[in-house]
């Protein structure tokens, strides 16, 4: 299992692998809102957790057919299916991986567009916790989402489809905390089924995605 | 004893020639009465019940509003329970079922959504509201249309019917999870608001209500349109069988030469 993990994470920072694309992307869409909802401070300081939370979302999204169809392309996962190790181990540590790569850059870069979206000061500690319960869930959600259209020729945009209406709660309850924190609110409730939310998919999400995943390698 | 008989003799039309048998029996009487209950029960909501006193005639749009909204959800359910049966019997006719209901549900709840829109400006003053429970619709739809979409995109069908069906599950969970999130989003944005109030109106708690005059068509207008559903998805169902069976005759003469 370390040792897939270590791979994918060499695979992700080797030139090629995309590692960094999700985070220029988040930062080019958080520069972009300025431009179209205009340069008010106040109007951007109210919408900046929930701007934060979509541009996150959206960098996840954005990896996400990488993530099982290099391997798929080149056998690799057909190796991985016969080898010993069970697929669902293969799957959590896939999603770990791109976790590793994307999310987390995107929970350490947030704070800082934060400050360009004119984030509230005590909003910044919530933005970065959501971000951290969040997004792990956003990728164990993303990897079912990839296992499912990995064998289809054009299936980035039906993964896209796919996976945004299952992202719904998730956003709900991230972007929920990462509001109240910045309105200087109680946070506890939406934190905790936030936190909720992501024990769950990790602990399930992988068996449905080791399933789907078999019947596309059968 | 008799239960579990009878229930055994239910799986009898799991075979797809069993089941083409029974629908197509059943069929022409399904069609007549669909039409005798949802036409009656339109004609009788639209034209023989009072204008409310305070709603005006807007009033009749419940008698399409309320049957799609809740097939919108109980399509889901009935697609759910064919995905299960499938994944754990691999009943072909199940998991075709499941894909002839999809687009059925699809529809009813954009008409759902859009009587909804017609309603809601004359009553609430607006098109949109995003009230949970219009939310939780607009986000069901969209659970449909990815249901649907993965259906299209994938050429084989057993993996399809596999795929989907695991997706069918997931879904569902992420539905529910979906429902109650958007409840707690909303009520934190309107704070004792009263779209809450606005909502219970065009939702489902009709017993308490709606009068007696409007409940009796309204009754008659939800067995109509249940009845199309299962009308609709029977002959859905016998095409797509069928579909397959033409597919694999195809493939039989190219193998044979």
């Amino acid at each position: 299992m370390i040792a897939l993990l270590k791979r994918d994470l060499v695979l992700a920072f080797r030139a090629g692998g995309g590692f960094g694309l999700g985070l220029a992307f988040f930062l080019i869409v958080t520069v972009l809102v300025p431009f179209s909802v205009g340069p008010q401070s106040a109007l951007l300081s109210s919408i900046a957790p929930g701007v934060l939370w979509l541009g996150a979302l959206l960098a996840c999204l954005l990896s996400l057919d990488r993530l099982l169809a290099l391997d798929w392309e080149d056998g690799t996962l057909d190796l991985l299916a016969t080898a010993p190790l069970p697929l669902e181990s293969v799957v959590t540590m896939k999603a770990l991986a791109h976790w590793l790569t994307t999310g987390l850059p995107l929970v350490l870069a947030a704070p800082v567009l934060g400050v360009l979206l004119n984030l509230p000061a005590p909003g910044f500690v919530w933005l970065v916790v959501s971000l951290l319960l969040g997004t792990p869930a956003l990728s164990v959600v993303g990897t079912f989402g990839a296992a499912l259209t990995v064998g289809l020729k054009r299936g980035g945009l039906l993964l896209s489809l796919l996976v945004l209406p299952l992202y719904v709660p998730t956003l709900i309850f991230g972007a929920e905390v990462a509001r109240r924190g910045a309105a200087g609110m109680e946070v506890a409730t939406p934190l905790l089924m936030l936190a909720g939310i992501t024990a769950a998919a990790i602990a399930l999400l992988p068996f449905a995605s080791a399933a789907v995943l078999r019947v596309n390698l059968r | 004893m008799t239960i579990s008989t009878r229930l055994n003799a239910l799986w009898e039309y799991a075979n797809p020639r069993k089941f083409l048998a029974l629908t197509e029996r059943v069929l022409p009487a399904l069609w007549v009465l669909t039409a005798v209950t949802l036409v009656g029960g339109l004609v009788w909501g639209f034209f023989f019940t009072p204008d409310d006193y305070k709603q005006g005639s807007t009033v009749k749009i419940i008698y399409i509003h309320v049957p799609s909204a809740f097939l919108a959800t109980s399509v889901w359910f009935m697609m759910l329970v064919t995905s299960l049966v499938w994944l754990i019997r691999r009943h072909h006719v199940s998991a075709l079922a499941a894909r002839a209901a999809a687009p059925v549900g699809t529809v009813m709840t954009l008409i759902a959504l859009i009587t909804g829109a017609i309603w809601g400006q004359p009553m609430w003053g607006t098109w949109w509201e995003w009230d949970p429970r219009l939310t939780s619709f607009l986000v069901l739809f969209l659970f449909y249309l990815g249901y649907m979409a993965l259906w299209e995109a994938i050429e084989d069908g057993d993996t399809a019917a596999d795929l989907t069906s695991v997706l069918c599950l997931v879904g569902s969970v992420f539905a529910v999870l979906s429902r109650y999130a958007v409840y707690f989003w909303n009520q934190g944005l309107h704070q004792g608001a009263s779209v809450l109030r606005a909502g219970a109106v065009s939702g489902t708690d009709t017993e308490e209500k709606v009068s007696n005059v409007y409940a009796y068509p309204l009754l008659l207008c939800l067995l109509g349109f249940g009845l199309l559903f299962v009308t609709l998805v029977f002959y859905r169902t016998g095409t797509e069988i069928r579909a397959r069976r033409i597919k694999a005759l195809m493939a039989r003469e190219r193998a044979n030469g």
